[in-house]
């Protein structure tokens, strides 16, 4: 299905992308919000707290905690009471998460999560990439990358959908790049009370620590036991390849927008050249595809929305019929050499039939600006992949020589 | 018949985790969430798919028992089921006061109404016996042994109750599993007190201190009326009441010469002027407390 | 059996696992000497001192781990450890 962004003129406001999604954590009926503060993820913890104080959420309690590590303890303390839970981070708060993110999602605590995209120091740096996120992609948390303010809202009545459904019931990351959308005003719709209650049922989990029925949550898993626990996690995010399809389905339904399911596709259909992206840059990628195709180069964006669960055959599907594919990263493996995006896409592709040359591209790195020129650059580059064959199969794409 | 800590779990033989964990259910009841931090009460309770506990229990990590708490108690508040039910955090001194301090100094400072029960077996008891910031002056520990060149922990106790009670905690108390009804008493009392509340519970360990397994509630015995382990309660910052030990004052050596942790003060060369070292910290505690 | 979500137990469940098997001594009653003081059932760190008739205590031997602390602290010495024989 194609992307619908009919948005009723009558309903739009101007708003900061942190608000926006403020407003859709707060009509989703949250029962716990736990926050420290971390730029670019300040306002949308600040709005909140701004609602909490004005009796707009209720049924909710809100914990200034002392720590992001406390952040997310304290929601693993809630959500096993039934609560449904909120927090939002960013880069260092995610890192410094990184221990208890295995345990939440280990736990099965369908907690989510809004993160603000940022890099992650060493050297420190406040600006946009992806390298926080992606670098947690083994922890067992959905991931979602939002393209624009409307969609970062919208995603997050997604993420508590999927997160709950009773098949997944695994925690979620709704992504969005930082400063890029969390500052950044654009008119859009807020995320409507009354469909939200159409779309998103209460949270009424099977186990909760209840002294009527008294559990015991967090035992230890002897060698005999512990690999079935992880198989089963896999098979809750294999659950969720479907969920995230469905939610967005239901999502267009009830609200009348919609952004992709795990894939989105964009002049895809006779594209020679497709490039790969997640999040913001898409916008840019767009604009840029506009120009190059009204020059006639067959030019093609998938949008990846769904990182976690990786949608290996949404992406072969739309790309088996390029003649090269580039995917684009805002994140590093370090000792590798390549972005994520294209590690996964490639090896992913290696048992298949499909088989045209796939190359990756690192871009805009501690928030560097990608202008449409960096994106022409890599056009130009993956034609030339089409006439002579890969060169360079992974490197950074605006990388500043003269700094070397 | 059940019990609310329920026998078959995997504590040694005379385990003071198992007493301090049955005591304080025992001053809780049914109507209470126990969230507990890795260590040898979580460990030896609760290995999957079998669990001591009779009442709704989490472990999560090492070092966040307190912010989990803290959200336990969130959450029953947002969802209205806060009532009657008490949220207690129990767990060992490393998970406390070590790792852990972070989580409980913030929960206490946020002012959630929880009860936090610090088991004080004096070191990481689970993984081997380590050093932690609860070890007492001269125990021998696997990371600070005594040997030739040492006489094991070189640093005093971190005084904890006096951290929460910066804290602004309601009520605090020590309290030792030698004075089980004592230690009833002063649960019964902390959960009671609207806030954040501390119970800081001296437990013995028999395999960690070395000492026969019969010993545990002697040994705990006189490590208070040594004054090495002073029992007090503390509201509102302010001492409001302690037990006096008097005629029952016995010298550190008493205490000291059952544990294997301290044997070497007794064998190796100047163990006397480290025992001497000893009594004075003891007799410190007598009287800033007002235990004579 | 199979795992439940996110590795839930059911409550008391140790109780599958007899303890009693770790012991080398066991305790045994003196009950001339017991004053009923409930002492013993106070401190067992096994819930292995249950109660009987007349306000006495038994053993439950296939729980207790032998530990003594119930003899050691007994204020009449109504309970003594004797060597397991098995």
């Amino acid at each position: 299905m194609a992307v619908i962004r009919d948005l009723n003129k009558d309903k739009m406001d101007v708003v900061e992308g942190s608000y926006a999604v403020a407003h859709s954590v707060k009509v989703c009926k949250p029962n716990v919000i736990s926050a420290y503060p971390i730029t670019p993820q300040t306002h949308i913890v600040e709005d909140l707290s701004q609602f909490m104080a004005d009796g707009e959420i209720p049924n909710c309690e809100y914990i200034n905690v002392e720590s992001e590590f406390s952040a997310l303890s304290a929601l693993v303390g809630s959500s096993a009471v039934g609560a449904r839970c909120y927090s939002a981070t960013t880069s260092q708060g995610l890192e410094l998460m990184h221990e208890i993110l295995f345990n939440v999602s280990g736990m099965r605590l369908p907690i989510v999560m809004t993160i603000a995209n940022r890099a992650v120091s060493a050297p420190i740096n406040i600006w946009n990439d992806q390298q926080d996120s992606i670098s947690q992609r083994d922890t067992g948390w959905i991931q979602l990358y939002a393209e624009d303010l409307q969609e970062a809202s919208d995603m997050t009545a997604q993420a508590f959908k999927i997160a709950e459904d009773k098949d997944v019931m695994l925690p979620a990351m709704a992504c969005m790049d930082g400063f890029i959308l969390s500052h950044v005003y654009e008119p859009m719709v807020l995320l409507e009370q009354d469909l939200v209650d159409e779309y998103l049922p209460t949270y009424a989990p099977e186990y909760t620590l209840d002294t009527k029925n008294p559990l015991t949550f967090g035992a230890f898993a002897d060698p005999e036991i512990y690999t079935e626990f992880r198989y089963l996690q896999q098979k809750a995010m294999d659950n969720a390849l479907p969920k995230i399809e469905e939610a967005a389905n239901d999502f267009h339904k009830v609200f009348g927008r919609y952004y992709g399911g795990l894939v989105d596709e964009y002049e895809t259909e006779d594209a020679e050249i497709i490039l790969m992206a997640m999040g913001s840059v898409v916008g840019t990628i767009k604009d840029t595809i506009d120009g190059l195709r009204a020059k006639g180069v067959k030019v093609g964006l998938l949008k990846v929305r769904s990182f976690r669960p990786f949608p290996v055959e949404a992406i072969h599907n739309a790309i088996k019929n390029a003649k090269v594919v580039v995917a684009i990263d805002k994140n590093i493996s370090l000792g590798l050499n390549e972005g994520a995006l294209f590690t996964e896409t490639k090896a992913s592709l290696y048992n298949t039939n499909i088989d045209m040359p796939v190359i990756g591209r690192m871009i805009g790195h501690g928030g560097r600006d990608i202008p449409v020129s960096t994106i022409e650059k890599i056009v130009d580059e993956a034609a030339n992949v089409m006439k002579s064959g890969i060169s360079v199969e992974s490197q950074y794409a605006d990388l500043k020589e003269e700094l070397l | 018949m059940s019990f609310l800590f329920e026998a078959g779990h995997r504590g040694c033989a005379g385990c003071c985790d198992a007493m301090v964990a049955k005591f304080v259910l025992m001053a809780a009841g049914e109507d209470c969430i126990i969230i507990s931090p890795t260590g040898c009460l979580e460990v030896m309770t609760t290995p999957y798919p079998e669990s001591s506990w009779g009442v709704p229990w989490i472990h999560s990590l090492f070092e966040n028992a307190a912010s989990v708490a803290s959200g336990v108690e969130a959450g029953l508040k947002a969802l209205g089921k806060f009532e009657k039910t008490k949220v207690i955090a129990m767990g060992g001194d490393g998970a406390t006061l070590d790792i852990g301090i972070r989580g409980i100094s913030g929960a206490f400072e946020r002012g959630h109404d929880i009860t936090y029960v610090c088991i004080d077996n004096e070191a990481y008891m689970n993984t081997g016996v380590q050093r932690s910031g609860a070890t007492p002056f001269d125990a021998s520990t696997t990371t600070s042994p005594a040997g030739s060149e040492s006489f094991g922990n070189q640093r005093p106790k971190k005084d904890m109750p006096a951290i929460l009670a910066a804290h602004g905690a309601p009520y605090i108390a020590t309290c030792s599993l030698g004075y089980p009804k004592d230690l009833i008493k002063k649960v019964k009392k902390a959960l009671d007190v609207e806030g954040p509340t501390y119970i800081h519970a001296h437990a013995p360990c028999t395999t960690g201190w070395g000492f026969d397994t019969s010993k545990t509630v002697e040994i705990a015995k006189l490590a208070v009326q040594t004054g090495l382990w002073p029992l007090y309660e503390m509201e509102d910052g302010e001492i409001t009441s302690v037990k006096k030990i008097g005629k029952q004052k016995k010298p550190v050596e008493d205490y000291l010469r059952m544990q294997r942790r301290f044997k070497h003060l007794f064998t190796k060369e100047g163990g006397d002027e480290e025992l001497k070292k000893i009594q004075v910290l003891a007799d410190k505690n007598i009287v800033k407390f007002g235990l004579e | 059996m199979s795992i439940r979500l996110g590795g839930v137990c059911e409550p008391g469940s140790t109780r599958v696992n007899k303890t009693g098997g770790w012991r080398t001594f066991r305790p045994v009653y003196d009950y001339d000497k017991c004053i009923k003081c409930k002492l013993c059932e106070l401190l067992c760190p096994d819930m292995s001192v249950l109660e009987w008739e007349n306000g006495y205590f038994q053993f439950d031997y296939d729980f207790c781990k032998g530990c003594g602390i119930c003899a050691n602290e007994c204020p009449k010495n109504a309970i003594s450890m004797v060597l397991e024989e098995k």
